[in-house]
């Protein structure tokens, strides 16, 4: 069973969707004794990190998450998910992250070639890192994602395992242990997408 | 390096697509259930559902008919038509929408961009203008390309662009339907205009009118179309053949 974190952040319609679609049972769950039960944990996000950092802590989840990770159950972020498991954040003011991974989280602005439009909208070439990661299993080479982010993760070179360019090269997904996350959006990057959500529920560490 | 977008676009009136020329003479096309699974798993790299419904009772049916859709494409959905305040896009967001396209809704209310901008983020605010040269002039249109607001269509972009609209879709009214080739005089200004993806749309007829258009106006992020993709007149993936073969980067 995967269960998919919810705390009052985002649409999880698309991932349930994708789950359903590639024939995997999910759950949508803020509770304890389901994240603790599941075998997969998918922490998604969307909008602003102080918010929904502020919501996963008042919650308590943050912890169970915590707890989850250390025991070495396989948990995946996505986007603002795979933010969080930084150690700090730098959008609109200093927040501190879950830790999970190494590295921060910055703003493109000022980073970026001029002439580069923020948000970074639309489907990028992904960049694999060392050996490739146990969510990529599925994939081919040359295959492009749905990013849209304005924020990136940055100092966390030996975690990142692909990248894409985007006037530098930027982080796409980073991995530590059983932990990883994804800047873009599997479950709007097509075939390819449903492919790494695949890699994902078949990944044992 | 990011790609070029090519984008299908579905006009849904009464649970069905339908297209017409000139925003005239509508014809019933498909289904858009099967139309939406079609393009996502043949090389749409978005997919716009514009919902032409005048009915209350037409637009519970898109709702409907949207959440079937967005539970079968895994590719950035994005819905306008009927969009006049922030539950509007609340409605078409739990309904799997990930991009909400604002037009008349705008004109009516500015303050709308930003208010949906604050809620739910700029990469989720997409201002769709109509747009008809009077005089020499870019006027924007509104109603479905009906009625001149009068208003200046650049300086309406660009305000909306600073109120917190994401993308723009840039719709010429004069080449609409046409299918001589899209705008490019009026999307280079757009472009020049603002720093958000420019989509461009109205008047493609053939491949070689998207290869013109990105080689053209490189700062254009995506091309949009309906008829031509819907009647089976270009394909999308012997279109991305033929923009990789200009250079032009595509998703294959």
């Amino acid at each position: 069973m995967i269960a998919i974190v919810d705390y009052g952040v985002g649409n999880l319609f698309s991932l349930c969707s994708s789950f359903n679609y590639i024939g995997k049972q999910v759950t949508v769950t803020g509770e304890r004794a389901q994240l603790e039960r599941a075998d997969h944990i998918l922490l998604p996000g969307v909008g602003a990190f102080a918010d929904a950092a502020k919501k996963l802590r008042d919650s308590g989840l943050d912890q169970v998450l915590l707890e989850q990770a250390h025991k070495g159950k396989p948990i995946m972020g996505i986007c603002l998910g795979m933010h969080m498991r930084f150690e700090e954040s730098h959008e609109y003011g200093y927040h501190k992250g879950l830790g999970l991974i190494k590295g921060d989280i910055v703003p493109m602005q000022g980073r970026l070639p001029q002439e580069l439009k923020i948000p970074h909208i639309g489907w990028n070439e992904l960049h694999f890192k060392g050996e490739k990661h146990p969510i990529f299993r599925y994939l081919g080479e040359q295959e492009c994602m749905y990013f849209v982010h304005s924020f990136f993760g940055v100092d966390c070179d030996e975690n990142v395992i692909a990248t894409t360019e985007y006037g530098i090269e930027m982080t796409a997904a980073v991995a530590r242990g059983n932990v990883c996350g994804c800047q873009f959006h599997p479950e709007k990057s097509g075939e390819a997408g449903l492919n790494i959500l695949r890699g994902f529920c078949d990944w044992e560490v | 390096m990011i790609t070029k977008r090519i984008i299908p676009c579905l006009d849904v009136k009464n649970g069905r697509v339908v297209k017409g020329t000139n925003f005239e003479g509508l014809a019933d096309v498909s289904s858009p259930v099967e139309l939406g699974r079609y393009y996502s798993a043949h090389g749409a790299d978005e997919l716009v559902f514009y919902d032409i419904t005048a009915s209350a009772e037409g637009r519970g049916l898109f709702t409907d008919i949207l959440k079937q859709v967005a539970s079968s494409v895994f590719i950035p959905l994005t819905v306008g038509g009927g969009i006049n305040t922030v539950e509007d896009f609340d409605r078409v967001l739990k309904c799997g929408a990930d991009k909400v396209s604002v037009n008349s809704g705008a004109i009516r209310n500015p303050a709308l961009v930003e208010q949906a901008a604050r809620l739910y983020g700029d990469q989720c605010v997409v201002l769709s203008v109509d747009v008809k040269r009077v005089d020499g002039v870019f006027r924007v249109f509104a109603k479905g390309g009906r009625e001149n607001t009068g208003m200046e269509a650049l300086s309406w972009i660009k305000r909306c662009v600073d109120s917190g609209a994401g993308e723009v879709v840039v719709n010429s009214i004069d080449t609409d339907g046409v299918k001589g080739g899209f705008d490019l005089e009026m999307l280079e200004q757009v472009c020049n205009l603002v720093n958000v993806p420019v989509i461009a749309s109205g008047g493609a007829g053939c491949i070689n009118d998207f290869v013109t258009l990105f080689k053209t106006l490189p700062k254009v992020d995506a091309g949009l179309a309906a008829s031509i993709f819907h009647f089976g007149e270009v394909s999308i993936a012997d279109l991305k053949q033929e923009l990789k073969a200009n250079n032009i980067t595509v998703r294959l």
